[in-house]
């Protein structure tokens, strides 16, 4: 979970905006992150065009195809049940990327909000809010996300529900710590002047000059997410059976290993390459609108 | 630096207070009426109306709560349904398992988290700055469970040189125990090498740069006693105590290195409280670790503060 560490706030550009490379340039100018995001292209295609590229249905079952080494007819093998592991791996894409991203659209929802006003408003609320904080930041991020999901009830949404809440306080810390930054800056004290509610400064003011550094923070928190959604399913608290999933394929060939290591490699690959990729296009957005890096 | 101490003892109240409050919280998520979910599937009416007595189930939340807190501040954290017995003689029974997990996972963390963020910034740019990279990021991105089985594939299955799962206590048979432990605490410390590498080579890249640095440089002194007496010295105060906020990790870790290992430790004990709906312990599990995460913090911030005074301002 060292990928929910809270990024450093970025700090504004030192030159004019026109004299630099936009940022997705700066993005795609580096290797490990324009593999990234091939990769993640490459899974997000996979996902929302499964039933065109599976070569069979992920949870129709073949007793006379049990536990077969990788063959052309079965190019990753098949399950214990006879499922072909290539077509559960595709499928099993959507699970982790809807949970990846919708818990992280979860906390941001929850987070940014709070954030803003805790940082703005100051005084007691923000006491208030940063103790709830801290109250959650001290439970272990999976840990919470396993009490959250025990308590709501096994299933996809409500592992992403635990994730998502288990992933909030980073949103908050980050946002309320980049609007203090931002709330004592020229414009924002011109803003409030000219009379502006707080509410209208917070949005239109605050609000997109703390964007760059939840952007990297989300997409690192995304590869969080998907690892924490693969961990949530291999204890059988995610995605249930036959519905695939990363997780949960991993947790069914646990028991085969010494027999059919097929089925434990290629959920595993898929689990790493896309977390990696998070990762990577995290590591590189942050050097792509952090000035400093440039 | 007695005020300093005092003040840091008093911020982490408040923390306790509202961790406590989420944490009773989480019963009021379950379905329907408590009592019913909390006596599991056999709905026997005896224990139903247990349940209600000593829950008190009739009383509003915060009341409940009140209860609740009394007993959790004179070490009552309840009482598994399923086991019949105490949480707190359950942790008690789960922790050493876990803990002796943990500590052969931090030395492993270690020694390979601290090398190579040492190398890679005594060497900036270069291919072991690269390699060591590449093997942080492989850290941070691997999911812990699948290294555990492609471990398990590697040397119980293809090479039958360690067992694949099971705990044999140290007292019983400490080279049993070693060869149970070494693959899941390697499992455990990996992802935390990652961490340490990247916090070393970012402490070690600072101080490099430092005046007494370049000074130890100019006076002669060999490049090797600069890096391991001057830099490295200076730079471990903020590592340990970065390592010490990665209780959360390996405590998270734990559980699933557990699973796959069939380690019977503090992990297992709340996964298995999960799948018996044995809520109490899960409760009772998640308020202790918070409990200890909130210590390990103070700890190690006074640890900071004791090596450092220019941060007794707070």
């Amino acid at each position: 979970m060292a990928a929910l560490a809270e990024t450093p706030p970025i700090a504004a550009p030192a030159t004019p905006a026109a004299a630099r490379p936009h940022p997705l340039r700066r993005l795609l100018a580096r290797p490990a992150a324009a593999a990234g995001i091939v990769v993640i292209a490459v899974f997000v295609a996979a996902a929302v065009f499964a039933p065109l590229i599976a070569p069979y249905d992920p949870i129709g079952t073949n007793f006379a195809a049990v536990r077969k080494a990788p063959s052309a007819a079965h190019w990753f093998g098949t399950d214990e049940i006879g499922r072909d592991v290539l077509s559960r791996v595709i499928f099993g894409a959507r699970a982790s990327l809807e949970a990846g991203v919708l818990s992280v659209l979860i906390s941001l929802s929850i987070g940014v909000p709070a954030g803003l006003l805790a940082g703005y408003a100051g005084g007691k609320v923000d006491m208030l809010i940063s103790r709830l904080t801290d109250a959650l930041l001290a439970c272990p991020f999976l840990i919470l996300a396993i009490a959250l999901a025990a308590f709501l009830g096994p299933s996809l949404a409500n592992a992403m529900i635990a994730i998502g809440i288990s992933a909030t306080p980073v949103f908050v810390r980050l946002t309320r710590g980049t609007t203090l930054a931002v709330r004592s800056e020229d414009y924002v004290l011109a803003a409030r002047a000219i009379g502006n509610p707080p509410w209208r400064i917070a949005l239109l003011h605050v609000l997109p000059n703390i964007v760059p550094p939840l952007l990297v923070q989300a997409t690192l928190a995304i590869a969080a997410a998907v690892i924490a959604e693969a961990s949530l399913s291999f204890l059988g608290l995610g995605q249930q059976p036959p519905q695939p999933s990363w997780g949960s394929m991993l947790n069914t060939a646990k028991n085969y290993i010494d027999n059919a290591a097929w089925m434990a490699i290629w959920p595993g690959v898929s689990i790493f390459l896309l977390v990696l990729s998070f990762n990577l296009v995290g590591d590189g957005l942050r050097d792509a609108l952090d000035p400093r890096h440039s | 630096m007695t005020a300093y101490l005092v003040r840091r003892i008093a911020t982490i109240v408040p923390t306790l207070v509202f961790a406590s409050i989420l944490i009773f919280a989480l019963q009021q998520l379950l379905p329907g009426d408590p009592a019913m979910v909390l006596a599991g599937e056999e709905r026997d009416p005896a224990v139903i109306a247990h349940l209600r007595e000593t829950l008190h189930l009739d009383q509003p939340f915060p009341v409940r709560y009140l209860y609740w807190v009394r007993g959790v501040v004179h070490g009552d954290l309840g009482e598994s349904l399923r086991m019949q017995q105490p949480v707190r003689t359950l942790i008690a029974e789960k922790l050493p398992v876990t803990l002796e997990l943990a500590c052969i996972a931090i030395v492993i963390a270690l020694a390979i988290g601290i090398p190579a963020g040492v190398v890679s910034a005594v060497r900036r740019g270069s291919g072991w700055d690269y390699g060591a990279n590449v093997v942080a990021l492989w850290g941070l991105s691997t999911p812990n469970f699948w290294l555990g089985i492609m471990l398990i594939l590697l040397f119980s299955v293809t090479l039958g040189w360690l067992p694949a799962s099971g705990y044999v206590s140290p007292f019983d048979d400490w080279r049993a125990n070693l060869a149970a432990m070494i693959m899941p605490a390697f499992v455990l410390g990996n992802a935390i090498a990652a961490v340490l590498m990247r916090h070393t080579r970012s402490a070690m890249l600072q101080v490099l740069s430092s005046d007494y640095v370049r000074t130890a440089r100019a006076k002669g002194v060999r490049e090797r006693d600069v890096i391991l007496k001057h830099a490295l010295r200076n730079a471990l105060i903020p590592i340990i105590t970065l390592g010490a906020l990665e209780f959360g990790t390996l405590l998270s870790g734990a559980v699933l290195t557990e699973q796959v290992f069939t380690i019977p430790g503090f992990g297992k004990l709340i996964v298995d409280a999960v799948f018996n709906r044995d809520f109490a312990v899960v409760q009772g599990v998640v308020l202790f670790t918070a409990t200890a995460y909130i210590v390990l913090n103070l700890v190690a911030d006074i640890l900071y503060a004791v090596a450092n005074p220019r941060m007794r301002v707070g």
